[in-house]
């Protein structure tokens, strides 16, 4: 525990001597890093080492706030959250060296660099916190932090309004918390964490709803997500990476911690969980299809990903309510497993598009093109970071998955036919791997293969620096490891799902785990027959001529901009989603023999915050005016009116 | 060893008998038109004739465009170790494979898009992009008929689903969802594998084109993978279907071998027939067919769920 608690307080201190450093020089960037990587690395140890233990490692000092007490606690819960947590927060410091150095950015780079720590050690308070103060204590340093990363390049009004919707939002939701941990402490007597399934259900409704929406809200589960597409296109590239890696994580953090002190959960808990998270799923992927800016596209993939977590916690939820340990098991290990997978392959996905975004200058999917070739590196862990996101062998995102099919399916095996129609989160589920397939190939292909299709990325001319290659390599690594043995992990996804919910040890890693290392050793086959494969076709066509144009189907003159753009290539599906997306399209129409030329663009807004909040408040504001107008309309007889109808009012209720 | 033996049976089953379908499929359409047709070993032919010659490669490609037609065989032959032909067990079976099996084609898939991608033609991105959407709409249609197999078998790994007790789940009232499954089995095998009415294999238009727009650019060794993965491909997603419709045993592995070559090669002639009656759906209308289909299948769910 002392090396936690050392650890965060490095971390937030990391970025201070960089405040007091030169302007422009680089003794202050480095330190920071330094200081950071000492810091996650001292936290990590000091997770691992309770790990070993076996026993959560608790800590308790006072605090001068009243019912406040500095409570930390250590459990293989929080670990699965804090592991990934250190592994990015650390790649991070290292990727910014190379994406924000202070040479570039002496304007922000200091500030951003103290946030920075104070984001990631408020991350680690959250994730220990054993007491309510404690925790909404951390949770508004973390949204303040968060606010600020986002807000970088505040002279950008693109960031401004990002971080004025994610302050709102986070402010939201922290009401709702605020009052939900008022109303346990008035159940329990005491501001500190209750243990583990020690409420009774009775009256958990109102709690359950307001943790919900509270950390749903952080999470982005759908349709709270409103934040999360604009305030990560808008962060640096690796404050997104935190943002989307680890912060939505807290969200799902809170939910599990909140479920864990209830000894019953009530059936609905589970369903509704599990429909939000089918609902999120599906419509963040489809709307993640529809996008061309490759941040905002991989923010919508972060919906996508909370909701299939969402989709593991309420199977979970649904297995504990109809006392099925196996499922319990399952869906939550499944759910845990994406929440360490989604952290490292989504900040792996953030880092490479940071280093596309570095060298091109554009953040357009369509003004790339061609860079596999101009930045090897960079193209090889997005490939991988793709194929790990859309849940594919032998990366990581395929083991979580698979977990929460097994989950799934295991529903089938139910007493009652309630139960079994869980069995829906399957094809849904489907449906979300074969949209996500698409969406990445898509950009893979669009972003990296072909001609380039702007000027900018013909002439990209630099692959990443050095220290922004090291830590997306690292994450690669750390996918392929979870994919390739699984089964190294089991031991940790059954302990936290041991604190979450009191499972019988008949469950043990003998059964629904057992088939992990099977999973991975399928993975090994495919790498090594594709590397043999590989191997053999690249011998053969060694000496092929390789300069010749592409076939155009006779075509002589064909130019790069005539490729199939990432727009083109999702249209097709997300025709199919007409209705949802509501794709705008502008112009295009061709009329005439000899058609002058034309314009054509396609936009998909938000469902939620441009289709739904943004003309609500809008209307709500404009007669809210109309109302002011008519009260207050300048005539003094009117006033009058008023004073005299006040002093009738007042009159009548003296009379009562 | 018995692993090594049943797996060995396996794959020389599969990768000597696979592009016989095709020429299966081929001759029988030839008969329908009334043409004589290329001999049945002419994919045999094309792929030996393919592997000696030369490929030739566009300026703009990279190493990701033979990632396509390598995943394109490595993933049929990795599967095929899951799935059990006939009544030859898998080799290798364990909790939850089904999954592996379903998302194994995916991989393939990735890459062969990104292959098409990699030529920077517009004709293969729209093959692409044409793919993936129907992968998309054909995906949850899988997942339906594994879980109504699943539900039935009461078990999550393949060779468990395609077990013996098939032969009497067709007469309980279970049935019914089978022939349901076997039907949306068959319009999968046929997206899958581009064949009519949902793609034309033999088509001469590069608009109209689905699978083999992507794969206009491969020439020599690269374009025999891709065939031969192709035809891979058919004999192992064929295979459950086969089980389906013949879930007998003789008892010897030979017999069985040679009981699942033959149902493998009716269900070619089938594929033919359906090539040769029905016209080609317009573009727009397959997703609507698919969508028919998942629920087809949904309703073979509900049937079973009860």
């Amino acid at each position: 525990m002392i090396w936690f608690v050392a650890g965060m307080l490095i971390t937030v201190l990391s970025g201070v001597p960089g405040l007091l450093a030169d302007r422009s020089g680089r003794g202050g960037e480095r330190l920071a890093c330094l200081l950071v990587l000492a810091g996650t690395a001292s936290a990590g140890a000091g997770v691992l080492a309770v790990l070993a233990s076996g026993t959560p490692a608790l800590l308790a000092g006072p605090w001068a706030v009243p019912g406040g007490e500095l409570a930390l606690r250590l459990d293989p819960l929080a670990a699965v959250f804090l592991l990934p947590l250190c592994l990015v927060v650390g790649g991070g410091a290292v990727y910014g060296l190379g994406y924000w150095p202070q040479r570039a950015h002496s304007g922000n780079g200091r500030r951003f660099r103290f946030f920075y720590g104070l984001l990631a050690a408020s991350m680690m308070l959250v994730l220990a916190a054993d007491n309510s103060l404690l925790f909404l204590f951390a949770w508004e340093v973390m949204a303040v932090a968060a606010f600020f990363l986002v807000t970088t390049e505040q002279e950008k009004a693109e960031a401004r309004r990002a971080g004025f919707i994610y302050l709102v939002s986070a402010h939201a939701g922290a009401l709702a918390l605020f009052a939900l941990f008022a109303l346990l402490a008035r159940q329990t007597g005491t501001l500190h964490f209750p243990a583990a399934a020690s409420l009774a259900g009775g009256g958990a409704t109102l709690l359950f709803l307001l943790g919900l929406f509270g950390f749903g809200f952080k999470a982005g589960l759908m349709p709270l997500h409103i934040w999360l597409p604009i305030a990560h296109a808008a962060a640096p590239s690796h404050a997104s990476a935190l943002l989307s890696g680890i912060v939505l994580k807290t969200g799902i953090y809170g939910l599990l911690r909140l479920t864990s002190f209830f000894t019953e959960i009530p059936p609905w808990w589970g369903w509704s969980v599990l429909a939000l998270g089918a609902v999120s799923g599906i419509l963040g992927v489809a709307l993640a299809l529809a996008q061309h800016d490759l941040k905002r596209l991989l923010a919508y993939h972060s919906v996508e990903n909370i909701g299939i977590i969402a989709m593991g916690i309420g199977l979970a939820l649904l297995g504990r309510s109809y006392g099925s340990p196996a499922l319990t098991l399952l869906g939550l290990a499944g759910a845990l497993l994406h929440v360490i997978n989604h952290g490292l392959f989504k900040s792996l996905l953030f880092f490479s598009a940071g280093a596309v975004v570095h060298a091109t200058g554009s953040r357009e999917i369509d003004h790339y093109g061609g860079l596999l070739r101009r930045q090897p590196w960079t193209a090889a862990c997005f490939l991988g970071g793709a194929v790990a996101i859309c849940g594919l062998p032998p990366f990581n995102g395929f083991v979580s998955e698979w977990l929460i099919y097994l989950a799934a399916f295991d529903t089938m095996r139910g007493s009652t036919l309630t139960l079994r129609l869980a069995v829906l989160a399957a094809p849904a589920l489907a449906l979300i791997g074969g949209l996500a397939l698409a969406c990445f190939v898509k950009v893979f292909g669009v972003a990296f293969l072909g001609e380039p299709r702007s000027a900018a990325a013909a002439a990209v001319d630099h692959d990443a620096a050095p220290s922004m290659r090291g830590p997306m390599l690292a994450l690669l690594l750390a996918c392929a490891w979870i994919g390739l043995l699984p089964g190294m992990l089991a031991p940790l996804l059954q302990e936290a799902a041991g604190v979450w919910a009191p499972l019988p040890r008949v469950t043990g890693l003998a059964a629904p785990l057992a088939p992990l290392p099977l999973v991975g050793a399928v993975g090994w086959v495919l790498l090594l027959y594709l590397a043999a494969l590989g191997w053999w076709l690249h011998r053969r066509s060694r000496n092929a001529p390789r300069d010749v144009p592409t076939w155009g189907c006779g075509y002589a003159a064909p130019t790069p901009r005539m490729q199939y753009t990432a727009s083109s290539f999702a249209d097709f599906l997300v025709g199919q989603f007409r209705v949802g997306l509501w794709t705008e399209r502008h112009g295009g129409r061709v009329t005439g023999l000899f058609p002058a030329p034309r314009a054509f663009s396609s936009h998909t807004p938000d469902a939620v915050l441009d289709r739904a909040l943004l003309p609500g408040f809008r209307t709500l504001a404009r007669s809210c005016s109309w109302l002011r107008a008519r009260v207050q309309n300048g005539r003094v007889p009117t006033y009058l009116l008023y004073v005299a109808m006040t002093l009738l009012v007042l009159l009548v209720v003296a009379a009562r | 060893m018995e692993l090594f033996a049943r797996a060995a049976l396996h794959l020389t089953l599969l990768l000597v008998f696979a592009p016989l379908l095709s020429g299966v499929i081929a001759r029988t359409k030839a008969l329908f038109a009334g043409r004589t047709g290329a001999p049945l070993l002419q994919p045999y032919f094309d792929l030996a004739r393919l592997l000696r010659k030369e490929s030739v490669f566009s300026r703009t490609t990279t190493w990701v465009f033979l990632a396509g037609p390598v995943a394109g065989v490595a993933v049929p032959v990795l599967a095929a170790l899951l799935m059990p032909f006939g009544a030859l067990p898998a080799p290798f079976a364990f909790t939850g494979d089904l999954l592996l099996f379903v998302y194994l084609f995916g991989v393939a898939r990735f890459f062969t898009v990104a292959a098409a991608l990699d030529t920077g033609s517009s004709f293969e991105g729209m093959g692409g992009a044409r793919e993936v959407t129907f992968a998309c709409l054909a995906e949850p249609t899988v997942l339906f008929c594994l879980i109504v197999l699943a539900r039935i078998a009461d078990s999550l790994s393949l060779s468990a689903l395609l077990g013996p007790h098939l032969a009497a789940a067709w007469r309980t009232p279970a049935g019914l969802s089978l022939g349901l499954v076997v039907v949306c089995l068959l319009v999968v095998l046929l997206v899958e594998n581009s064949r009519i009415p949902f793609d034309d294999p033999n088509t001469h238009l590069e608009l109209t084109m689905v699978h083999e727009v992507m794969v206009l650019d491969h020439s020599g060794p690269p374009f025999a993978l891709v065939l031969y993965g192709a035809a891979l491909k058919l004999m192992v997603l064929g295979a459950p279907i086969v089980r389906l419709l013949l879930p007998v045993a003789t008892g010897h592995w030979a017999g069985d071998a040679l009981l699942f070559l033959a149902g493998m090669l009716l269900l070619a002639v089938l594929i033919g027939i359906v090539e040769s009656v029905i016209a080609r759906l317009r573009l727009v209308r397959i997703p609507q067919v698919l969508i028919g289909t998942t629920l087809l299948s949904g309703f073979a769910l509900v049937l079973v769920l009860r």
